[in-house]
């Protein structure tokens, strides 16, 4: 690989996270991290408190915490999805990825010999890599589809029958999915998806902040995309 | 039986109850299902000109507890249930009749009633091996109550195993026995759940009453139970809820939290998962029910709750993966694999890097 730090860079950087993305991005992250610690708790709680029941409301505190965080996720989410409408190209390939185009399958397979270290140097992209592109629409998209349709059927048995909650999710989520124990134990599992997906997210955005010909870390918090060469970026 | 249909007024002063006691019954049985004191002479009134309903008790593949705890009703008391306010035409657990002659009944009635009796399922039928697994009166049950169902102007799923299949049903099911519900050739009638093993009593003879009086199913949720009684769960009206809402639960059966009544959540209560009214009703006409004789709630109401895993455990056991796991250790296992196959990349990562960086050099 060569060494381009020396060397002047005439291409030009690229701003490709808009502004509401990156909030998103980060609210996200914190809102997911508080459902996370939250929901753990919720299955297994911390332990006993003494004293008169009036004296706290620790559990009441871990559950409305969740919730709060996941009405954010969930509006967050909308938004988010709008924003893939009316935003830039780059912010809507989580949602729509180019399944269809032989390359982009091409570029899957260049990624995955990059990880296994097999080739030797990775391609160059402004949005994500189609292996990334994978992940987020997979296990991320799909993952929080998933606990948003369970966390409201689940929510919708504390808003009782006549909530819309119950009536647009838990009515029909409840018998498919093993009624309210069986919901319970899939959003659970829902959750360990999205643990998985934010390890190897956090990992392979260090890993290719250091090692990939572009910039990835700094770009979720400024906006823009550097890049170490001057050579043209992939399209797929 | 029934020669001449009589109303329920007629057999209760042929039976001696005055009128006061008449009124004070419809009174009861108004507070019962949770009606306003207005509506007690509307009951008066439906029992004074309504026929007695014909209903037709059948057992399937069961344990009789739901008859048990039928005949335990308070309130209404289930002699005024029986003997007033339905015509229970055929239930071989408490008949005193027997043999051919009893179940000549089954087909006088579906002939004089049909369209007009209820059937009442105690049980499910097996469907295994043509139904051979359980023979009532020299047939396979499967084979009457889908041709009384034809007859029949609605169905009650009494329990668990009529309502969801319960015991005989937990995996793996070796007589597929199958809950009224999803058995081929039931008809398009109404069935309602009433599940729970058993139901509450109360709740069972609300149902009937409900019917009775006002001629009409009551109003059901999306998987056919009674509003009035399942729309919500033990948790959500939990004497004990203020202890789960500060954090305070029993660890251990013997613990200080144990005699401090605190929330069972911790050893397994499926109370917030499961719908009953039981914290409201309770047992034994009012006197206590399983959280407030200290013992988690197991689920009994709800579907497959066999199949649920521990009684003891809050986290379900998920299958399938060789030994008994629940959802947190089967993620934090996947998460800890991921995790470890993320370091050694990184490692292998690294060295490249450096190897790359020499060569470069």
């Amino acid at each position: 690989m060569t060494d381009a730090s020396t060397t002047t860079r005439k291409q030009e950087a690229v701003y490709v996270y808009q502004a509401p993305v990156r909030l998103w991005h980060w609210v996200q992250a914190f809102a997911i991290l508080a459902l996370g610690v939250t929901g753990y708790l919720i299955g297994s709680p911390p332990p006993s408190l003494g004293g008169q029941a009036s004296d706290w409301f620790l559990f009441g505190w871990i559950r409305y915490i969740h919730f709060v965080s996941a009405w954010i996720v969930i509006v967050g989410f909308l938004f988010r999805i709008y924003w893939a409408v009316i935003g830039n190209e780059q912010v809507r390939e989580i949602f729509v990825p180019s399944f269809w185009r032989p390359s982009f399958w091409g570029g899957v397979w260049h990624e995955i010999l990059w990880y296994l270290m097999l080739a030797k140097e990775p391609r160059k992209y402004v949005g994500h890599n189609p292996l990334a592109v994978l992940a987020m629409h997979f296990l991320y998209v799909w993952g929080i589809i998933f606990m948003i349709v369970t966390g409201l059927a689940l929510y919708g048995e504390g808003t009782g029958m006549d909530s819309w909650q119950y009536r647009w999710f838990s009515s029909w989520v409840l018998p498919l999915l093993g009624q309210s124990q069986g919901v319970h134990t899939w959003h659970h599992l829902g959750m360990w998806v999205l643990v998985v997906f934010v390890i190897v997210h956090v990992y392979v955005a260090v890993r290719e902040d250091i090692m990939s010909r572009q910039s990835i870390i700094s770009s979720m918090i400024s906006g823009w995309r550097m890049f170490k060469d001057d050579r043209p970026v992939d399209r797929d | 039986m029934v020669q001449k249909i009589e109303t329920f007024y007629e057999v209760m002063r042929r039976q001696g109850i005055t009128r006061r006691s008449f009124l004070k019954y419809c009174s009861l049985a108004a507070g019962a299902l949770g009606l306003s004191p207005a509506f007690a002479p509307k009951i008066a009134h439906a029992m004074e000109t309504k026929p007695r309903i014909p209903v037709l008790w059948l057992h399937g593949l069961e344990c009789t507890c739901c008859s048990e705890s039928f005949i335990r009703s308070a309130h209404p008391l289930a002699k005024d249930v029986i003997l007033s306010m339905i015509s229970l035409d055929f239930d071989n657990v408490i008949m005193a009749a027997a043999g051919e002659q009893a179940l000549s009944i089954i087909d006088e009635t579906v002939e004089k009633y049909d369209g007009n009796f209820l059937l009442a399922v105690e049980g499910n039928a097996p469907l295994g091996e043509e139904g051979m697994y359980c023979i009532s009166g020299g047939k396979p049950f499967v084979e009457e109550l889908t041709r009384v169902s034809q007859h029949a102007k609605a169905i009650i799923s009494w329990g668990s195993c009529a309502s969801w299949g319960c015991v005989q049903a937990a995996r793996p099911n070796p007589t597929t026995a199958t809950p009224t519900h999803k058995v081929p050739g039931i008809g398009d009638k109404p069935i309602i759940k009433v599940p729970g093993c058993p139901p509450i009593a109360e709740v069972m003879t609300a149902v009937i009453t409900y019917m009775v009086t006002f001629d009409k199913l009551p109003e059901l949720d999306n998987q056919g139970r009674p509003k009035m009684f399942y729309s919500q769960r033990i948790h959500d009206k939990c004497y004990r809820r203020g202890h789960f809402d500060a954090g305070q639960f029993v660890e251990k059966f013997d613990d200080e939290g144990a005699r401090k009544g605190y929330c069972l959540y911790k050893v397994g209560c499926k109370g917030p998962t499961t719908y009953n009214a039981c914290s409201t009703i309770k047992w034994n006409g009012g006197l206590s029910f399983p959280i407030e004789a200290g013992h988690p709630c197991i689920g009994c109401s709800e579907e497959d709750f066999w199949d649920k895993g521990d009684f003891y455990d809050r986290l379900t056991k998920v299958s399938g993966f060789g030994i008994d796991a629940n959802a947190d250790q089967i993620g934090a296992a996947a998460a800890g694999v991921v995790a470890g196959a993320a370091a050694i990349h990184a490692g292998a990562s690294a060295i490249k890097r450096i190897a790359s960086k020499k060569e470069d050099a």
